[in-house]
């Protein structure tokens, strides 16, 4: 756990870039710290491996002061992730990799070694380990930087904006990449953005900072959505609150009814104004009974209740198709039961 | 061409302590001695003062007094001070003349790295020399390298006149073709001096290409 206590940071001249900020980063969690430029998100994850040094308050890691730490050593045990990658240009992509355990003294080969594993568990092909950084993509350099911080297997992963400089596209990709390590690794991430979206949809909590290190809301992001303390906080979040808090409610709520599926060979319909859905005969949705038109499908239990409402959205029935994890369909979800979900979600 | 044949083919230019490879290992002498005095000055200050960004005012001056300093008076002031009798007449100013491009060059190849890539290896848990030896410095050597090769190049020039003052070197065959209007001398000294300098350039761009990291010139095809 890292613990900020009433951390403060006044450079010489007067400006404070944090101010009194207090709030803790759960162990096992990702913590976003997120806010417009000038908030001190950056300045705040840079005091945790002294980058940066507090002028006043505590920052403790799992219990101890960082600042009693001898700098280097604290940051071999802390990975940092920045947001150009900052790999080594003379080195090749597994000694850039293997660039903290040469530093902690391993043996040449067990530390490459470790980085072949490592380049596999980012999602990078092992023929770019011989490559050097100039000749990857900016994402597969970003992945690189993922793999240098996770080395040394520390606890603590700090994130600067890490992927803020890639394209959309690749974006989204490696976002779902940190989840996924996420729930292997389980390690203790900051994760500084000015993203609110990629806020909400990395973190287990979201510290909002406004302009001037001021801490403005703690929250998990259910919560950031539906509560905002403040209009700041409000008007940061941006449009569409409701609907993207759908996205942290489980469509397992979702009252699925099995009789408007039928099998294609027993094509006979129970009544002429239902729309029914045709499965074939290893499960797999065809389309609507004697309809010639459009359906949205989702995963149920597994998506949120927003896919399953843009699911419906797209049906030209207003009826979403829920399938199970093999694609299957488990039934379908009426808007009557959609309505009901929404309104108990609205009731929180 | 006429000159060059004579030159050459003189075989008194072959023999005694006035032979053309005699001339040349004196150069030779002169300028490598010269070369490593001064890296051994502009190196180390260069990376000191790169990598703590204190004292660049002595990087300014240096680059300034490069372009005003005259050789040749140099050497004759220092010959009128130490007289003859050493090779540190010669030596004091080629030195001088090397320097300034040695200690700019590494100065701004320090300097110029990334920031990111300083943060970053901080931020890995590097100490202030790993930063500077194990970072900084691969990724300057191509500046470094500059340096050194305009310095080297710039020494081989100049250390012509060692013979002004009586000393050896190539440029003897000038100086004394001069004085004694054996222009055959003068032009075969002068295309020595060419082409050693020619020859130290070829010399010190190889250097370059084996020393610095392909991940650095990118000189590999991006695949």
């Amino acid at each position: 756990m890292i613990t900020f206590d009433s951390v403060t940071k006044r450079y010489p001249d007067g400006f404070v870039a944090v101010d009194d900020l207090s709030l803790e980063a759960e162990t096992g969690q990702i913590t976003v710290l997120v806010g417009p430029s000038g908030c001190g998100k950056t300045t705040t994850l840079r005091m945790i491996n002294r980058m940066i040094d507090a002028t006043e308050g505590q920052i403790l890691l799992d219990g101890s002061d960082v600042r009693q730490i001898d700098p280097p050593t604290l940051r071999r045990g802390i990975g940092y992730v920045i947001q150009q990658a900052g790999l080594f240009p003379h080195r090749k992509i597994v000694d850039n990799v293997a660039t903290v355990p040469y530093l902690l003294g391993w043996e040449k080969k067990k530390a490459r070694d470790r980085a072949m594993e490592l380049l596999e568990r980012v999602g990078l092909d092992p023929k770019m380990a011989q490559r050097y950084p100039f000749q990857l993509s900016g994402g597969q350099q970003q992945r690189v930087g993922v793999a240098r911080a996770l080395a040394a297997d520390p606890p603590v992963l700090l994130m600067d904006e890490p992927f803020s400089a890639v394209d959309p596209i690749v974006r989204t990709s490696l976002q779902e990449e940190l989840l996924r390590l996420q729930a292997e690794l389980n390690k203790t991430i900051v994760f500084v953005t000015h993203d609110i979206d990629e806020a909400i949809k990395l973190g287990d909590k979201v510290a909002v900072l406004r302009v001037g290190g001021k801490l403005a809301q703690f929250a998990a992001p259910k919560t950031l959505l539906s509560e905002p303390a403040d209009d700041f906080v409000r008007e940061f979040l941006g449009r569409d609150r409701g609907i993207r808090r759908l996205s942290f409610v489980s469509s397992s709520y979702l009252k699925l009814r099995t009789d408007l599926t039928v099998t294609s060979s027993s094509a006979a319909g129970p009544s002429d104004d239902a729309w029914l859905m045709v499965v074939s005969e290893d499960g797999k949705p065809v389309g609507w009974l004697d309809r010639d038109e459009p359906f949205g499908t989702y995963v149920h239990g597994k998506d949120s209740l927003r896919a399953a409402l843009d699911a419906a959205l797209l049906s030209s029935s207003g009826q979403a198709v829920a399938l199970d994890e093999s694609g299957r369909v488990v039934g379908v979800a009426t808007r009557k039961a959609l309505d009901e979900a929404l309104s108990e979600a609205a009731d929180g | 061409m006429n000159w060059l044949i004579d030159f050459f083919g003189n075989p008194d230019n072959w023999s005694g302590p006035g032979a053309i490879p005699v001339r040349l290992l004196e150069h030779l002498g002169f300028s490598a001695a010269a070369l490593v005095l001064a890296a051994l000055i502009g190196i180390p200050l260069g990376l000191l003062i790169g990598h703590t960004g204190k004292g660049s005012v002595i990087v300014v001056v240096s680059a300034n007094l490069a372009r005003a300093l005259p050789t040749l008076g140099l050497l004759v002031l220092i010959v009128l001070l130490l007289g003859t009798a050493s090779i540190w007449p010669v030596l004091i100013p080629l030195v001088a003349l090397a320097v300034p491009p040695i200690l700019v060059n590494t100065f701004e190849g320090i300097r110029g790295v990334d920031p990111e890539l300083r943060d970053a290896a901080y931020g890995m848990g590097l100490r202030g020399p790993q930063v500077l030896f194990k970072v900084l410095v691969p990724v300057a050597l191509p500046l470094v390298m500059l340096g050194l090769r305009l310095a080297a190049v710039q020494v081989v020039a100049t250390a012509a006149v060692a013979a002004y003052v009586g000393l050896g070197g190539l440029g003897r065959y000038i100086i004394d073709g001069l004085a004694t209007q054996d222009y055959e001398s003068v032009v075969g000294g002068s295309v020595l001096i060419v082409g050693f300098a020619l020859a130290v350039q070829g010399l010190f761009t190889l250097a370059q290409k084996v020393m610095v990291s392909p991940g650095v010139s990118q000189r590999l095809r991006v695949r």
